[in-house]
């Protein structure tokens, strides 16, 4: 296959058991849109091992920072600042330098600025709510943000989204391309909600719930919770020299 | 060393449009906007628009989707670096009330090993725990598609659900693409 730059040379299958399946009924949304068929295996080739490369001069100098992206001059978002950090590395530990991160949270009253959702919560002037953010040459990114709010949403009579922050990332490879939620360590809502438990394994869980990081804390400014993102990595080990450098 | 696990996956939910289009959300933040369109006017090769709705297992359309597509140039090459006309890679959304989607490209070329041409495609939305991948092939490509080794792999009846339609409108091709999540003609989907 023709690129105009290398790709990663292989990539390890995904583990679908680690992972929410498509049909989770307790998740009512899924149940009319879960594919009935298996999914079927299309082994990784040059043209997923690739993808597009979004450049750092793609991003405005605040649009990692969604306390100000989004505020009038002057202004800042209402709500509990806090500073989300962490890194994206593949499955091997190797750092994931120049990978995209998209994120999206609804206010600290648990409202999203979006033309379909009417929940009671007002929505705040000064707050868009998304950022993005592109991670570094150790894979490292931050951005900043106020802690959202639980909110109530249509599965049921009574249910209730724990705190969560959206977060999308494009790696080096189309096959890698993710969609995930990061949850707040603490958060009651998290062991009753069926978008979280969706996922068969309490130690997968687990891995999206960002713990309070107190070193990263900026005194008598914003406390900071760390998530590290973990993205499909390489297939075999074995010619290391050769498959480096993706 | 032990390997890491993936980090698990969920739902885009029915707010995607904020994160990563936020226009269709309804405001506007970012100087530059990721999408929609694979290619601009300005492209080489020949010029079509792609279009379709996704539908779930009610025969509803899915009115909240987005999704990315990855492709070719006319010559069958992928492009990682961006370039002024063509990127390869675009981002849609679909119509809140209809649920039509659509974006303008250039018809990719075959790519050396990676069989007859396509689209890539990944879906996301409300009620999909992890992204939907499949492949937009082209009614036109018989003979290729005839050598494909993933199409000549599956039944007729499913390799039909990844097989574009063209027609001509106001002179230009337009190929029709719709996918279904659920139940009768069931798109496939793929373990990439």
């Amino acid at each position: 296959m023709s690129t105009d730059s290398p790709g990663l040379a292989d990539l390890a299958p995904r583990d679908l058991t680690w992972h929410p399946p498509a049909l989770t009924p307790d998740y009512r949304s899924s149940r009319a849109r879960a594919p009935g068929h298996k999914l079927l295996s299309l082994p990784p080739s040059g043209s997923t091992l690739c993808g597009p490369v979004f450049g750092h001069d793609l991003l405005g100098p605040h649009d990692h920072d969604l306390i100000v992206n989004y505020a009038a001059p002057g202004e800042t978002a209402i709500g509990p600042r806090i500073l989300v950090h962490g890194r994206v590395i593949d499955e091997d530990a190797r750092p994931v330098p120049g990978a995209l991160v998209e994120v999206w949270q609804a206010n600290a009253g648990g409202r999203y600025r979006h033309r379909n959702d009417t929940y009671l919560a007002p929505i705040d002037p000064n707050f868009g709510g998304c950022g993005r953010v592109i991670s570094d040459a150790d894979g490292r990114y931050e951005f900043r943000t106020i802690k959202p709010a639980p909110y109530p949403w249509p599965n049921g009579v009574n249910f209730w989204r724990p705190a969560h922050i959206h977060i999308s990332v494009f790696g080096h490879a189309f096959a890698q391309r993710l969609i995930t939620q990061m949850y707040f360590e603490g958060d009651p809502l998290i062991r009753l909600c069926p978008i979280v438990q969706a996922i068969p394994d309490p130690t997968a869980v687990d891995t999206l719930i960002a713990p309070l990081d107190m070193e990263a804390t900026l005194p008598h400014d914003m406390m900071a919770y760390r998530f590290d993102i973990v993205l499909r990595g390489r297939a075999s080990t074995m010619f290391e020299n050769r498959m480096e450098g993706n | 060393m032990a390997k890491l696990k993936e980090t698990p996956s969920q739902t885009a939910g029915p707010y995607v449009h904020i994160g990563l289009a936020p226009a269709a959300a309804g405001f506007d933040i970012f100087d530059t906007t990721l999408g929609p369109d694979p290619a601009t006017p300005d492209a080489a090769g020949e010029h079509i628009t792609v279009e379709g709705v996704v539908w779930d297992g009610n025969g509803d359309p899915v009115t909240d989707v987005l999704i990315e597509v990855w492709q070719a140039d006319a010559e069958g090459r992928y492009h990682t670096s961006p370039s002024n006309s063509f990127r390869g890679w675009g981002r849609v959304v679909s119509d809140f009330d209809s649920g039509a989607w659509t974006f303008d490209t250039i018809k990719p070329g075959a790519a050396p090993g990676e069989g007859a041409p396509h689209i890539a495609f990944w879906i996301v939305a409300r009620g999909i725990n992890l992204g939907l991948n499949t492949r937009a092939y082209f009614d036109d490509e018989a003979a290729a598609n005839a050598g494909d080794p993933v199409l000549t792999a599956m039944p007729d009846d499913r390799r039909q659900t990844l097989i574009a339609t063209r027609s001509e409108r106001d002179g230009k091709p337009v190929y029709r693409f719709d996918i279904r999540l659920q139940g009768p003609g069931e798109t496939v989907f793929f373990d990439v």
